[in-house]
């Protein structure tokens, strides 16, 4: 019989909710701390409460692809600056194509500006190129060095500096660009393939130089008159690198300035990494590494490169990766690596090695583009729109409250608590979200989590009746309690799974404001479960000891009279009091 | 409260109710009906869709004298034509829509406004919007819908049934349908908001009715073990039963919602506030109708067209009319009655019923026993 059985399983729901309570209210404490710890104490807004920057962005045809700008291409553009721009998709960055040429980005305020603009900026132009030879950055030329450690990474830096609209921008960074340090080694992440012998690839299979010598004479002179030392300069050479043609051997400057580069024909393009990420090796505890994914194509291609690199000396079995004619990274190659896969590794901050990875990965444009036009955009719908909304909300809060105290009485201090609880949770999280993924609020968020609150008040009143329906049974409210919670239970988790599963799908077919949105309709739905579970049921079972409910007081919400409980009658039926000598 | 206390306990015996399912006639025709004329007026107006979709110019322009009606008229000559949209801010600021402007156009419009409004060209704010950029995003909203619906009827169907799978997607595309076509009847403007909204109304609509599917499927578990209830009656008591939480949740969920849209949006005029609420609003409202006034009902249709609800009807049936037959005997005519569906359970004095609060009393233990051992 399912009436002892139940009885069985109780007490552990029931056996600690002091314990469940305490948890949660240290979870809240903990994340209310971290709140004012990392200081953050309001959400980042979207750009149509808080306003932000707007970019205009020019295609230009590319040297050598005239007919590049099309609908076709620029979609694509615009879809890999969004993912660069607004990667978690929750920054409610916007990225649109305007007219047949322009990209317009819009990022929130808040967001770093002129990080953005770098990402969106940089035309990103990738390709892997061999080192000829290299040196420090300056204008006189100095016999051939090894590489010497570049200097540790900066939070700030995004490492595609050198782009052809990189003139305008301050280099504040610059001297910091710390971020693809040198003389880091490329290990392969596939150990078990065996060497191949490397087969000659297609056409762009790069002549790897054995010295100075192979270096044509034009190149040198260039070389030697190439001072990488300012951000000009840099930006100019850049320029001209970016503008050779990908079988030239060219000059590049590290982007940082602190070297410079003669660098064979690009042995693979950008277009040919299929992934690149940033991950934490803590097995090998490499700290902070890079992992690319090839093509196919590409794959061979990187085996080629690397199998004719490993056999080299330094500074030829380097290569370069070049982002639009700057050098962001020139990892050293030990060995050749097959697999179409490879990691690169070697003193990375999380920021820089996120930086690279999400070059490599989105680095491949199909268009260049030129910042036509900045500017500061003010909040769309205006801080009074946000007012109003909050205001409007309160309004139904307090509507919600009344209604709620007028029908459950004491019970209404269980649903406005759970509610203040999830209040308290939903805001904290989305605030720590700020910082941490760039999450950012915009007004149709704003009201999915006022319409979220019907929701997250339904888990209460499921619950509540089937516990006035246990009680109409003729229990008392202790029993009531622990016998109504399998099935509201049940019906909680249904319906949330859901709603749950509407934002998941939606976050991942989804772009911008909609996927958003969709993040915040998951958050919510998961903290009513975690709310429910671990706040409205251990409270009730808690409650369900105190005299004033058990004992249904007038004033509880659980009166047996007003519940409409007719107590005579039904001790004469012989299957109740079977129950509830059971229970009892 | 008391009363409505009273009301709920009530309702759950089964002692009063409303005949959902014998009068789904009527609420279907009632449904076909407004979504009759939400198509309609779809086809008719159109939607009025935000430069988000059409694609144009957002300017901000700072403090001014110059009145929303008159801006408008300034902007659409300042525009060459162009459709402009004039919203006033707090403090005496506008927010000027205009459609079809491109990036080159759009310099100039600002010169021309700043100089008709009297107002700095610094302080106009221009944001353009791309035509390609609300369709983007509502295509892969719908592309999203459509993935979501697939899953939501595979998930419904194994964990409640086919039948009830059928219903409640056709419950979503009655909200959906209803929601859009207030927005073509009231000629706000679709934003990217608005679609917003409507797939706040998919979540919850769904959610709506899976609570009541699942106390419908609580309560239809054992129903061919039986012979006293039919499906329909087993379906209108669990409506029933769950009437209460209906009300309740929707209240709540409607009236933080209908705060945004009255009192938000309704003090500061249009705006995008106003367009996700009014999508809320009437899909909450419509959400919360559709779960209790069509799926369920659809629900019990679909189940009584199935050979063993058939027969399980006809089992009642004929018990019934035995019953009936024999007079009123102590048992059978009791167990016919106070469903609150059956017509029959009406006048006192008809020979199939018993008196009522004894047959009350009697009908809820046994419904109890047989209940709650599941």
């Amino acid at each position: 019989m399912a009436a002892p059985k139940k009885g069985r399983r109780s007490p552990a729901s029931q056996g600690k909710p002091g314990r469940t309570l305490v948890l949660i209210l240290i979870a809240m404490v903990a994340l209310v701390g971290g709140m004012f710890y990392s200081g953050t104490l309001t959400p980042r807004l979207g750009i149509d409460l808080a306003g932000g920057t707007s970019f205009t962005l020019a295609a230009q045809n590319q040297p050598g692809k005239p007919n590049a700008i099309n609908e076709t291409n620029m979609n694509t553009a615009a879809g890999i600056m969004e993912r660069r721009v607004n990667g978690l998709g929750v920054s409610e960055a916007e990225v649109q194509t305007q007219g047949s040429n322009h990209i317009i980005v819009n990022i929130p305020k808040g967001t770093d500006a002129k990080q953005a603009r770098q990402q969106v900026g940089t035309t990103a132009q990738l390709g892997f190129r061999p080192v000829l030879t290299t040196t420090a950055g300056t204008k006189a030329p100095e016999p051939t060095t090894p590489p010497s450690a570049g200097g540790k990474g900066d939070k700030n830096d995004k490492g595609d500096q050198g782009n052809k609209d990189g003139k305008g921008k301050d280099g504040k960074d610059d001297g910091k660009q710390g971020a693809t340090p040198q003389g880091r080694a490329v290990t392969d992440s596939l150990k078990k393939a065996p060497p191949a012998s490397p087969t000659p690839s297609p056409s762009a299979t790069p002549p790897v130089g054995g010295g100075d010598a192979d270096i044509p004479a034009a190149l040198q002179k260039q070389f030697a008159a190439l001072d990488c030392s300012t951000k000009e300069s840099r930006a100019a050479a850049g320029e001209h690198a970016a503008g050779s043609k990908p079988s030239d051997p060219v000059v590049a400057c590290k982007d940082d300035g602190t070297q410079k580069y003669v660098l064979g024909p690009v042995g693979v393009e950008g277009t040919d990494v299929k992934d690149a990420k940033a991950v934490f090796d803590a097995q090998q505890g490499q700290g902070w590494i890079v992992q690319m994914d090839f093509t196919s194509d590409g794959g061979k291609k990187f085996a080629d490169i690397t199998g004719k690199l490993a056999t080299k000396t330094q500074p030829q079995n380097q290569f370069a990766i070049v982002l639009d004619g700057a050098v962001v990274s020139d990892p050293r190659v030990s060995q050749q690596l097959n697999g179409g896969n490879a990691t690169i590794s070697g003193g990375f901050t999380q920021q820089s090695a996120q930086d690279l990875g999400n070059m490599l990965s989105y680095g491949a444009l199909p268009l260049s583009f030129k910042i036509d036009d900045e500017t500061t955009v003010t909040a769309a719908l205006g801080g009074e729109q946000l007012h109003a909304g909050l205001v409007a909300g309160a309004i139904g809060l307090a509507l919600v409250v009344i209604y709620l105290v007028a029908y459950y009485r004491g019970l209404a201090l269980v649903a406005l608590a759970s509610l203040g609880v999830s209040a308290v949770l939903t805001y904290t999280i989305m605030t720590l979200l700020g910082p941490a993924i760039g999450f950012a609020l915009n007004l149709p968020a704003v009201c999915g989590a006022i319409a979220a609150i019907g929701i997250t008040a339904d888990s209460f009143i499921v619950y509540f009746e089937r516990i006035r329906d246990e009680i109409r049974d003729g229990r008392t409210l202790r029993p009531a309690v622990e016998r109504g919670w399998p099935r509201a239970r049940r019906t909680i988790m249904v319906s949330d799974f859901v709603s749950f599963l509407a934002a998941a799908v939606l976050f991942i077919v989804t772009v911008g404001k909609v996927q958003g949105f969709a993040f915040t309709l998951g958050l919510t739905t998961v903290l009513d479960v975690v709310v429910v579970f671990l706040f409205t049921k251990p409270l009730m079972t808690l409650l369900a000891r105190r005299k004033f409910f058990a004992e249904g007081h007038p004033w509880s919400g659980l009166d047996p009279k007003r519940l409409g409980v007719k107590p005579p009658l039904r001790r004469g039926r012989r299957s109740i009091v079977t129950t509830e000598t059971k229970e009892a | 409260m008391s009363k409505l206390g009273n009301l709920g306990a009530r309702l759950y015996r089964g002692e009063v109710g409303y005949d959902f399912i014998g009068k789904r006639k009527i609420w279907y025709g009632i449904s076909i009906l407004i979504t009759i004329t939400a198509i309609v007026g779809l086809a008719v107006r159109g939607l009025n869709m935000g430069i988000e979709f059409s694609g144009g110019a957002v300017f901000t322009t700072p403090k001014t004298a110059v009145s929303a009606t008159e801006a408008q008229h300034k902007a659409e000559a300042a525009a060459g034509g162009h459709q402009a949209m004039v919203q006033k801010l707090g403090g005496g600021a506008l927010r000027i829509q205009i459609s079809g402007l491109d990036t080159k156009q759009a310099v100039p419009v600002q010169e021309e406004l700043a100089k008709d409004l009297n107002v700095p060209v610094k302080q106009v704010n221009t944001q353009l919007v791309g035509p390609s950029w609300g369709e983007q995003i509502a295509n892969k909203a719908w592309l999203g819908l459509g993935i979501f619906m697939v899953l939501v009827v595979i998930y419904l169907a194994i964990s409640f049934e086919w039948r009830m799978a059928i219903a409640a997607l056709i419950a979503l595309i009655h909200d959906l349908t209803i929601t859009v076509g207030v927005y073509a009847l009231v000629g706000f403007e679709v934003t990217p908001g608005t679609v917003i909204g409507l797939l706040t109304i998919l979540g919850y609509s769904l959610y709506d009715t899976v609570v009541v599917f699942d106390s419908l499927k609580e309560a239809g578990k054992d129903i061919t073990k039986q012979t006293r209830f039919t499906y329909s009656e087993i379906a209108n008591r669990s409506i029933n039963g769950t009437l209460v939480r209906s009300i309740n949740t929707t209240i709540v969920a409607l009236l933080p919602v209908a705060g945004l849209l009255f009192v938000g949006g309704g003090v500061l005029g249009a705006g995008m506030l106003n367009d996700i609420s009014l999508a809320l609003f009437v899909g909450l409202a419509a959400g919360a109708y559709s779960s209790i006034f069509i799926a369920t009902p659809l629900v019990s249709d679909l189940k009584n067209s199935e050979p063993q609800m058939k027969a399980l009807a006809k089992r009642v049936r004929a018990k019934r009319a035995a019953a009936a037959a024999k007079g009123a005997s102590e048992e059978d005519p009791q167990d016919g009655v106070a469903v609150g569906t059956s017509g029959a359970a009406e006048g006192d004095d008809a020979a199939v019923v018993g008196p009522p609060a004894q047959s009350a009393t009697r009908d809820r233990g046994r419904g109890r026993t047989s209940g709650k051992r599941r």
